[in-house]
């Protein structure tokens, strides 16, 4: 499902195996549990890495399961499950105390395409994979969350649009000009190293994480009202 | 402390001294009773300029100032005293009646920034200085009223992360790139000349200073929002502060 390993400061989770990495509760209670850990390890000058092995970095809810369940309410049902059991997940990464990197490796689509956004910085190969939010083609409507997050990371009112109203199919390169992510890189390989440098960089300012993770809220303090993401009150400074 | 000048339609607001001009209350105060001035005398459209002496525009809180020795008036308390006069002279500097204008000569950081963008225009030396959210450096929170400002002028979220999140220190060609401010100039005589010859640009347009300000206030209402929500739910401050 997932593993989490660490080389010095950086915290590096990746989603294993060659499938679509499907966001079902399973998997998504297994990133959680990952994350949990990372966080009870967090020191001054952590950092996480996100990636993950094959051609699709995440291509969003497992709807497979929910088709399953044998019925349209039954679809309904799972579907708003995942939903609802994804929004602490999102949660626990715009709360985690160190900075959050995206080495996206593959393709990105719907929930995992907000799983890579959900990040402070996202990195991508350019010569394969695409940032896609399918909703629109597949006939779904989006969690008031996703839509929340768009408008956090994604400033462009073009942008946004193209996005979410034309379904378009971003690739690397493209996604960095439009402002969505913050860089293309030449493979997956020179992804994540790219995303090593980075994260050495950050993990070199030494910043206090629980003050880190509260700068990060009040950038997005919309998606954090609807995540159930509470301020917390003022910490003391090293003056 | 600061000087008011006028200057035919502008109004010339500098931060005196070859110091950082930290926010401490004295300044605070000093910058208020200007603004106080200027609104007395304007008479006709006209335009505000702030500038500064000195390699600093300003640097902030007066954070040594901040640190009490004084067994019965904490540290905090002293916070609260500077939070409290800022956030008054920023409600002040968004209500006021003029187009203004920041002539950045000097590093800005932290509260110092933020006067900065408070400013309708922000204009900035290239040759020297830079932009820095030093909070996250420090170990500082940014208070929700401070976030309001950010996220009303900057509008990037990448740009937005660099700052903040990132306390990333800004040039002010790479400022102009990422949409943090207006523009960029040789010197700090080039940054405060053309800051005038904006400022002449506007007073030009004859605006009705009460419009003017009524718009402001309505482009940015999440800031005047977030000021008046801390005096709800901050504590009662001893009366002899």
């Amino acid at each position: 499902m997932c593993t989490l390993e660490k080389r010095g400061n950086i915290f590096f989770l990746t989603l294993t195996g060659d499938d679509e990495h499907r966001l079902n509760p399973t998997f998504i209670d297994s990133i959680k549990s990952a994350l949990s850990e990372a966080r009870s390890q967090a020191t001054r000058g952590s950092v996480l890495i996100t990636t993950a092995q094959g051609k699709f970095f995440s291509n969003g809810f497992d709807l497979a399961w929910a088709q399953a369940s044998g019925s349209n309410s039954g679809f309904q049902e799972r579907l708003l499950h995942m939903v609802d059991y994804l929004k602490p997940l999102i949660a626990e990464l715009l709360s985690l105390p160190m900075p959050t990197i995206a080495a996206v490796s593959g393709h990105a689509a719907a929930a995992g395409f907000m799983l890579a956004m959900s990040h402070d910085y996202v990195l991508m190969r350019k010569d394969r994979g695409v940032l896609y939010m399918s909703e629109l083609d597949i006939g779904l409507t989006f969690p008031d969350y996703f839509t929340a997050l768009v408008r956090s990371k994604i400033g462009s009112p073009a942008a946004r649009r193209d996005v979410l109203l034309r379904a378009t199919k971003l690739k690397a390169e493209e996604a960095v000009r439009i402002g969505i992510i913050d860089s293309a890189h030449d493979s997956g390989e020179s992804t994540v190293e790219a995303a090593l440098r980075l994260g050495e960089q950050l993990a070199g300012r030494k910043w206090d994480g629980e003050v880190y993770a509260e700068i990060r809220k009040s950038l997005y303090p919309e998606l954090c009202g609807l995540l159930g993401l509470a301020e917390k009150t003022l910490i003391s400074p090293r003056l | 402390m600061c000087t008011l000048e006028k200057r035919g339609d502008l109004f010339v607001l500098t931060l005196t001294g070859a110091g950082e001009h930290r926010l401490n209350p004295t300044l605070l105060d000093a910058i208020s009773a200007a603004l106080r001035r200027v609104k007395a005398e304007t008479s006709t459209s006209s335009a505000l300029i702030t500038t500064a002496q000195g390699k600093f525009f300003s640097n902030g809180y007066d954070l040594a100032w901040a640190k009490s020795s004084d067994p019965i008036i904490t540290s905090s308390d002293r916070f609260r005293v500077m939070s409290s006069k800022f956030r008054s002279l920023v409600a002040d500097l968004i209500s006021l009646r003029m187009p203004t204008i920041a002539a950045v000569s000097g590093h800005a950081s932290a509260g110092g920034l933020i006067l900065a963008l408070c400013h309708d225009y922000v204009l900035m030396r290239k040759d020297r200085g830079f932009l820095y959210m030093s909070e996250l450096d420090i170990g500082l929170k940014i208070p929700p009223w401070l976030f309001a400002i950010l996220r009303c002028k900057i509008g990037s979220p990448a740009a937005l992360r660099e700052v903040a999140l990132r306390a990333a220190k800004l040039t002010a060609e790479t400022a102009v790139d990422k949409g943090v401010i207006d523009s960029a100039h040789d010197s700090a005589e080039e940054t405060v000349e053309a800051a005038m010859r904006l400022g002449e640009e506007l007073v030009g347009r004859r605006w009705d200073g009460h419009v003017y300000g009524e718009v402001r206030k309505a482009v940015m209402p999440e800031v005047l929002e977030a000021i008046a929500a801390v005096d709800k739910v901050s504590t009662t401050i001893p009366s002899r502060l």
